[in-house]
């Protein structure tokens, strides 16, 4: 009978901070992330934009060496097959998100208000690293950047499609201002992607109590504040 | 791991011979899924162990194949065949157009015009070879257009040639058959659908910037197709055929997707 109701009140005392939605459209977006960022990068390599490239051991797209010595070439093609792989995945991933947040209300109970006054004064106390972590909550700094990495999640697809089809999508390239303006647009929205991640995953380092609810669902009552 | 030979032949060519064999008996089929899950085993195995570079394993490269065709259909299927590209002022277009190949300009082929032909083979009605003085009497027109290479970068360029249509038209080619096919003098080949040979800017082109190509952009012939990538735009092209049997191209046969649209 004790048995019964510690395990009741355990029950009760855990609440669901990441609804199973949530949960496992994050998880394969990290696989596609992971994907089409390393494929992307071998495929930067091929024509670089700035005067640098990535180290070949950090992207995707088959042994290198191989490609180099049986086909005379750096290993692009793989790379290719990986990016055209993965944007099956990332789009179709993306839209389940989106069109679950966006009629579930889930984007608008987790992401919003965001008001610049609230951006402002949470900046400064995660500055002074007095910045609470409620699991389930998200502080105006976090809203804005959870807001502002799905917006260049958004601009990836788009610009994606703008130089995958600068033909047969000619006026989407058009609008990111031609061809190789849209490359640039798609090589930034790669770089304030990679920027999100360092965060994202240096603020789980040292907050790693964020990362079980994101698997679970669950969080103690007292540490969680309703659902997102 | 490096891929096997058996890349150089064509992918749908392998995937239909291995399919023969499974269907041949049913015990190649269990030896097949057996392979299958031992190659899966020790994939996992292999990341869980060293977490080393897994990405050549077959399975991985069969299922990276099968999606490549499914981008093939995909594009077939968005690809409009009466949608022109975007074309530009003579002024956007490079003069010094940048040189391409998957070899040095020391090795660039050297063919002597008067006794150069294109051969022609295949599902059409007159497989006479064409000297280049019939060819350059064909209606020749030009195109200002964008040369879009798979690496990413891209350069505008003014090509003048025969509209491919009108040319196939002249040889009687059968415009119901899948595919035409290219072979150069590089050695190099590769193959297009017919709906963007029949498309309007598609041409056979002698000249670049207004000057018979020079031997480094492809002298005598080069296919201009500017709804697809630039390694869908052989140069030092000697021979040509119609089919519906899948052609594949060189950059195709090691991976590049083979529609390769724009």
């Amino acid at each position: 009978m004790t048995d019964i109701t510690a395990g009741h009140l355990n029950r009760i005392s855990n609440v669901i901070v990441h609804p199973l939605t949530v949960r496992i459209t994050h998880w394969l977006n990290a696989l596609a992330m992971i994907i089409m960022i390393m494929s992307g990068w071998r495929i930067y390599n091929s024509d670089p934009i700035l005067p640098f490239s990535f180290p070949v051991w950090l992207t995707l797209g088959g042994s290198y060496e191989g490609s180099v010595d049986i086909h005379n070439e750096d290993g692009l093609a793989g790379a290719l097959q990986w990016h055209f792989a993965g944007m099956w995945l990332l789009a179709i991933n993306g839209a389940i998100y989106l069109a679950y947040g966006l009629l579930s209300g889930h984007f608008r109970r987790a992401f919003f208000p965001v008001g610049p006054a609230a951006v402002l004064r949470d900046t400064l106390a995660a500055l002074q690293f007095r910045l609470p972590h409620r699991l389930g909550a998200y502080n105006a700094v976090q809203k804005t950047l959870y807001l502002g990495v799905l917006t260049a999640g958004v601009v990836m697809v788009l610009t994606g499609l703008a130089i995958w089809k600068p033909g047969q999508f000619q006026e989407l390239t058009w609008l990111f201002g031609g061809f190789d303006v849209a490359r640039v647009i798609h090589f930034l929205g790669m770089a304030a992607i990679v920027a999100f991640l360092i965060v994202h995953v240096a603020l789980v380092v040292i907050v790693p109590k964020t990362l079980p609810p994101m698997i679970t669902g669950r969080a103690p009552a007292h540490e969680a504040q309703g659902e997102h | 791991m490096p891929q096997p030979l058996s890349s150089l032949i064509p992918r749908r060519d392998r995937i239909s011979a291995s399919k023969e064999i499974v269907r041949a008996s049913g015990a190649a089929r269990q030896i097949e899924r057996r392979l299958f899950l031992k190659q899966s085993l020790s994939l996992g195995a292999l990341t869980l162990l060293t977490g080393c570079d897994v990405t050549d394993t077959t399975s991985v490269q069969r299922v990276l194949n099968g999606i490549s065709d499914w981008n093939d259909r995909t594009q077939a299927a968005i690809f409009n065949p009466r949608r022109l590209m975007p074309t530009y002022p003579e002024s956007a277009a490079v003069k010094d157009f940048r040189y391409n190949a998957y070899f040095g300009q020391s090795q660039i082929p050297k063919i002597d015009g008067a006794s150069y032909r294109l051969n022609l083979s295949g599902l059409v009605d007159s497989r006479k070879p064409w000297t280049l003085d019939e060819l350059y009497a064909l209606p020749q027109e030009s195109q200002v257009t964008r040369h879009v290479c798979v690496e990413g970068w891209s350069m505008i360029g003014k090509w003048t040639g025969v509209p491919f249509r009108t040319f196939l038209q002249r040889i009687g080619a059968d415009t119901t058959a899948k595919y035409v096919g290219f072979e150069c003098a590089d050695g190099y080949y590769s193959s297009i659908d017919m709906a963007s040979a029949l498309h309007p800017q598609t041409f056979l082109t002698f000249k670049i910037s207004d000057e018979i190509l020079a031997p480094r952009y492809g002298y005598p012939l080069k296919l201009r197709i500017p709804t697809k990538l630039g390694f869908k735009n052989p140069k030092w092209i000697t021979a040509m055929y119609v089919t519906n049997r899948f052609p594949g191209g060189f950059w195709e046969d090691r991976g590049y997707n083979w529609f390769g649209g724009v």
